[in-house]
């Protein structure tokens, strides 16, 4: 059932996004022109997704012991904030602002077949690898010391 | 290039997004962080069962536009802002971003901000900001114009 709850999920979250207009990168950077040609659209789809999110997640918070199809819920539980935090996500805004695309809407364009948006995924792709090309190299690099192994993070 | 002020449209599209990652946490107890849940489908580490309901996810948000050619009058707009180049820079750096940021507009944007996560904040608030500044120094500096 866990798949399949899965699927229904991301088919909901990408017709949202398509419906929202995240999926039109003119309209993404003209929301991000705040001083120029400013489409202040986005600002109603970050709202309306709080919104609904927010009064949810609370309730499911107040009203329900385990997910339908699981054991616990994961939630986050980190709260410092660390220079990985704010250095990545200040990479990237610059990369959103560049091209207007972010991880959602950019997979949800692949049908289109646009060529510029299939780009942009497998970089993006390649750079969600990024935590792990130092030990990589350690590793083409020949014995080195020993290194922990890059743990997964669970709260993106 | 001029788009049209949407504010019903956008409202429902981001309900629904909302709605989604509610479904989600609800029946399997995950967060809808797009770019986390794309480094699962990818990662060596990731055990079994989590990469095949990280691949559903993907699958479900692929489906979404063959749905809307099928029940709606005409595709959605999707006009590019750079050429290939651009874009291939713009997605490393989307990427690795997100990676080190440990989210993206879905994990921290929305679901973080909705559980008011100071990580999430601080990280909102920090993209937002760099993404402003780029697009200020891309339209209005000199730089590329587009």
């Amino acid at each position: 059932m866990r798949p399949f709850a899965s699927l229904l999920a991301g088919l909901v979250f990408g017709v949202g996004l398509l419906l929202s207009g995240m999926t039109n990168p003119a309209k993404v950077q003209n929301f991000l022109d705040v001083f120029g040609a400013w489409d202040p659209s986005l600002a109603f789809v970050m709202g309306g997704a709080i919104a609904v999110t927010a009064t949810g997640f609370a309730l499911l918070r107040r009203g329900a012991q385990t997910p339908l199809f699981g054991h616990a819920f994961g939630w986050p539980e980190r709260t410092d904030v660390d220079m990985p935090l704010v250095l990545g996500a200040g990479l990237f805004g610059v990369g959103w602002g560049l091209g207007g695309l972010c991880p959602g809407p950019a997979l949800a364009s692949v049908p289109s077949g646009n060529l510029g948006v299939l780009g942009f995924v497998v970089a993006m792709l390649i750079g969600l690898t990024a935590p792990r090309w130092r030990s990589l190299a350690q590793r083409r690099a020949g014995p080195v010391l020993p290194t922990a192994p890059v743990a997964e993070r669970s709260d993106r | 290039m001029n788009t049209t002020f949407t504010p019903w449209l956008s409202l429902a599209g981001g309900a629904l997004i909302g709605l989604a990652a509610v479904m989600l946490m609800a029946s399997t107890g995950r967060i809808a962080g797009v770019s986390g849940i794309a480094s699962r489908l990818i990662s060596p580490f990731a055990e079994r069962a989590g990469r095949l309901e990280a691949l559903a996810f993907v699958v479900g948000l692929l489906l979404a536009l063959p749905l809307w050619w099928v029940f709606a009058a005409k595709p959605p707009t999707l006009q590019l802002v750079g050429g290939t180049p651009l874009l291939l820079v713009a997605g490393l750096l989307v990427g690795v971003g997100s990676a080190y940021g440990s989210g993206c507009t879905s994990g921290h944007g929305v679901c973080g901000v909705s559980r008011w996560s100071t990580r999430s904040l601080v990280a909102t608030v920090t993209f937002m900001a760099t993404a402003v500044l780029t697009v200020h120094v891309l339209r209005h500096t000199g730089g590329v114009a587009s």
